[in-house]
């Protein structure tokens, strides 16, 4: 049987645009139940809001089913909030206690500029994909799907890396604001493939380059790795570093040849 | 009131020309392909192609138009275009590769299709789509998309319902996830090339239609409000389905029906809109706060059990309960497939469960799952390694230990057959206006089988719209088309201000959620798994009254300057209304029972789907006359010559 929460506190970002210098604000919400997710219970805060002639808050949702990386959200100071594993949509109010106080912000990252309120601009993540995050293989010409085996281990490791949402916690929990648990996680994904082989290194390059036009560097703190909802590993951030580094001889020696 | 519910006169109308190729149905889409006019690959950059949508239909259908040289815009609503709703779908991709050996055609698929649908779909898509699936899997893998392997390297194979074979590829539980991030992939190749331009957080407003062609769109920016025009020589949407119609759904919060709903107004016909599918596989409702479903992928019914107590007054927990005690209702009523029954049927079947008092659950409002028993046949390991990631999901969202306490499961809204009707070229009603995807209406009939969904995206995102669209562009080679200073984009920009203006000016008392959970209410009672004439005529009444009350006292805060997420939803929920008024007037007149589309009255002794063949094997498309209640209704009549009709039986 479920069983209603009591008396939570919320303090949650508001900001009003890019330009605005935001504030927090205190909201006290009661009868809430604990089958809830979390952005119910905003659901819940936002009616609210609108029958007192308020606007609601902002904040950036989708599939509420932890695959879109659409949803974002530090929840006391953690993104994604408490629960391991778990993205903020799947987050559910049991995780917390009547009176409980909840402090709710957006990612906070100078990649991911406010939008508004809880909403963050996360189009720097495009920029990386659109750098070299493919397989060039236009339509049309591709061979019979079986003329490329794949070791299954191999497989398996690439779709570990695959599975990333783009959600952006790893920059929101990172002290530097670096991008590198989601960058290496698609340069993986495609470099470990054999399809992936004709662009390994101009792929990681290009991708490398991009992410730093945008994002802070990596120091090894693996708060990244903890902080994703998907268990990503940083073992691949250790692969895009092995594979940059030889990317730069190649690239300089094909430089030479020319 | 009532006129509006006496049959409406049926016409044959000249714009229902399916051009369907003569011919074989094994040889029509060569037969197109060798006849179709081409554009010359100079020519293709003269050309401005708009894709409204970036799921798989979208971002596969303008990555490639952007790779055959078009000038390609493309829209979508979400931050970035990885963000769409095919992302979500769990099971897999149909393709009739055969690479098991198993028997597999693209005949069989074709069949099973065809069959799965209720006999309600066009043979000569259908068979394309089969046709064209095996070219999917290859495009897919080429991109890297990396699908479960045998040891051995190859591409491993999954069965699915309403098949015989396996025929389905799959990435774990995520093989939306990955198609779609190859798709994605593809298109920010052509965005970062400079062939494709992408207006993100940018949607749909307006189709706008110049002497009888499709001429652009007119689009809201969501970060500013501003509303602006796109001139193109040929636009596609693929917008997704309307599931969210029901408010509870699998759908993504933002899905809805406005671009479809928009070109429905300015001319394009809405085909089937009553055929939806309601998956049988869903976590149930929780609370009043609910804001969507999840679903469990059909899978769990491989090894789970489905029943309810016996007893409508059991206070029992479920493993107090002795087996003499409990209804195992699908065996019982589906002794061959048991808990394997398709969807539609598994679904009813909880319904009624439910509706005689037995349900399961503090809301009394799921039934069980149990893995109890596959537990001691087979041993917690095997079944936790089978399962181990729902089983996690589904405490995630719970808080119940699904190994150790039944599941509760009930059917939920999941996808939409019924949507704009195209050509077969996927040409709407209005020329240059194209559909794909989810979006249109043509490959699933009456139900739509698992792990076709994904395959139908791409299908006609990679292999279809790509060569059709030359056959319309080359016609209009060199020919000049209205810009943007024509006054009917103008005047269509000047609608939809005045629309979100109304919107914030009302003033009234209701949030647009509050008028969407009721109206989703109204559709999921009457017009959902089980509905009757009475029911449907019943929600054609209550329907008007509160889409009035919707006009008057809905509140929108906040103003249309800036981001504003009310005011978005105010004007998916006023969609919303329209087309649920559709959707049951389509119900009531379709007086027969085929796939999702189940009327109480038409029914055979053991209370199964009876079709009217001789009354009903048509497309119900319907034409916007300025009122839903008042929209007419024509009729495409299927022909089948290479497949006959036949009952469709699981007993």
């Amino acid at each position: 049987m479920s069983h209603h929460l009591q008396n939570l506190v919320l303090k949650i970002w508001r900001q009003t645009g890019p330009n605005d210098a935001g504030h927090f604000e205190s909201y006290r919400i009661d009868d809430i139940s604990d089958e809830a997710s979390f952005l119910e219970m905003l659901d819940v805060l936002n009616e609210r809001l609108i029958a007192d002639g308020k606007e609601a808050i902002v904040f950036d949702h989708d599939c509420r089913e932890g695959i879109c990386g659409t949803c974002s959200l530090m929840i006391n100071g953690q993104a994604h909030g408490p629960q391991k594993g778990t993205a903020t949509c799947q987050l559910h109010m049991r995780t917390f206690r009547s009176g409980d106080e909840i402090v709710v912000e957006p990612w906070r990252a100078t990649a991911f500029p406010i939008i508004k309120d809880l909403m963050v601009d996360r189009a720097a993540f495009d920029r990386i994909i659109e750098a070299g995050g493919f397989i060039t293989a236009d339509t049309g010409g591709a061979p019979d799907a079986n003329l490329i085996p794949v070791p299954k281990p191999v497989a398996d490791a690439a779709m570990d890396a695959a599975e990333c949402i783009g959600c952006g916690a790893c920059v929101a929990a990172c002290p530097n604001g670096a991008a590198n648990l989601f960058t290496s996680a698609k340069i993986a994904h495609l470099n470990l493939l054999p399809q992936g082989q004709a662009e390994r290194y101009s792929r990681v390059e290009a991708m490398v380059d991009t992410m730093d036009q945008y994002f802070g560097s990596c120091t090894n703190h693996g708060e990244c790795e903890a902080a994703c909802p998907k268990g990503i590993s940083i073992d691949f951030i250790a692969m895009m570093n092995q594979d940059y580094r030889k990317a730069k001889f190649k690239n300089r020696k094909a430089l030479a040849r020319t | 009131m009532t006129d509006t519910l006496t049959p409406p006169a049926v016409a044959a109308d000249p714009k229902l020309q399916s051009k369907i190729p003569a011919g074989p149905v094994a040889e029509k889409w060569d037969a197109y392909k060798g006849s179709m006019k081409l554009v010359n690959p100079n020519n293709k950059r003269k050309f401005r192609i708009i894709v409204v949508g970036s799921g798989l239909a979208g971002a596969s259908a303008a990555a490639t138009l952007g790779e055959l040289g078009y000038q390609v815009d493309v829209f979508t609503f979400h931050d970035s275009p990885r963000r769409a709703h095919s992302i979500a779908a769990q099971g897999g991709i149909n393709a009739a590769k055969n690479y098991k050996g198993d028997g597999d055609s693209i005949y069989r698929l074709f069949y099973d299709t065809i069959k799965g649908g209720d006999f309600r779909a066009r043979e000569g898509n259908v068979y394309r789509l089969a046709q064209v699936s095996v070219d999917i899997i290859d495009q897919m893998v080429a991109q890297g998309v990396p699908f479960a392997r045998e040891y051995g390297g190859l591409l491993d194979n999954r069965s699915f319902g309403g098949a015989q074979v396996s025929r389905t590829f799959y990435a774990r539980g995520q093989t939306g996830q990955q198609l779609l991030l190859g798709a994605y992939q593809q298109l920010a190749r052509q965005i970062g090339l400079g062939n494709v331009r992408l207006f993100n957080r940018t949607e749909l407003v307006d189709t706008v239609v110049i002497d009888g062609r499709c001429a652009g769109i007119v689009t809201r920016d969501l970060m500013t409000g501003e509303v602006a025009s796109h001139a193109a020589h040929a636009v596609v949407l693929c917008t997704g389905g309307y599931g969210n119609v029901f408010f509870l759904s699998t759908n993504a919060m933002a899905c809805n029906v406005t671009a479809a709903w928009r070109a429905h107004q300015r001319g394009a016909y809405f085909a089937n809109p009553c055929y939806t599918q309601i998956h049988p596989t869903c976590i149930p409702q929780a609370d009043d706060t609910q804001s969507k479903l999840t679903l469990m992928s059909e899978s769990l019914r491989n090894d789970g059990r489905v029943w309810v107590p016996k007893n409508p007054d059991e206070s029992r927990a479920a493993d107090q309960i002795p087996e003499d005690e409990r209804d195992y209702y699908l065996e019982r009523l589906y002794p061959s497939f048991g808990n394997l029954a398709p969807r539609d049927i598994s679904s009813r079947a909880a319904k009624r469960a439910v509706d005689s008092g037995r349900g399961v659950g503090p809301l009394k409002n799921g039934v069980y799952l149990d893995f109890a028993a596959a537990i001691g046949r087979l041993g917690f390991d095997t079944v936790w390694e089978r399962y181990s990631n729902l089983f996690e999901m589904y405490e995630r969202i719970t808080g119940e230990d699904p190994t150790k306490v039944p599941m509760r499961i009930y059917p939920a809204s999941h996808y939409t057959m019924g949507g704009l009707w195209v050509d077969y070229e996927l040409m709407t009603t209005i020329p240059g206006l194209y559909a794909a995807g989810e979006a249109n209406f043509s490959d699933h009939g009456a139900n739509r089988l698992g792990a076709s969904a994904l395959m139908q995206g791409l299908a006609d995102g990679y292999f279809v719209l790509p060569y059709t669209i030359g056959n319309y562009l080359a016609g209009l080679l060199n020919k000049p088309i209205p810009g943007t200073d024509h006054p009917d984009f103008a005047a269509a920009e000047q609608a939809a201000r005045d629309r979100f203006a109304r919107y914030v000016s009302t003033k009234g008392s209701r949030s647009p959620d509050w008028f969407h959970r009721e109206l989703g209410k109204i559709i999921w009672d009457y017009c959902g798994m089980e509905r009757t004439e009475e029911g449907l005529n019943k929600a054609l009444g209550e329907l008007p009254a509160l889409y009035e009350e919707f006009q008057r006292d809905l509140r929108v805060t906040g103003d249309g300057a800036s981001l504003n997420q009310t005011l978005e939803k105010a004007g998916r929920v006023d969609d919303f209304f329209q087309l649920g008024m559709l959707m049951c007037r389509d119900a009531l007149e379709r007086r027969e029972s085929c796939g999702g589309h189940f009327r109480a009255e038409y029914q055979d002794e053991e209370g199964e789907a009876q079709r009217d063949d001789e009354h009903f094997a048509h497309v119900a498309a319907w034409e916007w006359t300025g009122d839903p209640m008042h929209a007419t209704r024509h009729q495409e009549e299927l022909e089948f010559e290479a497949i006959h009709l036949a009952k469709r039986s699981y007993k």
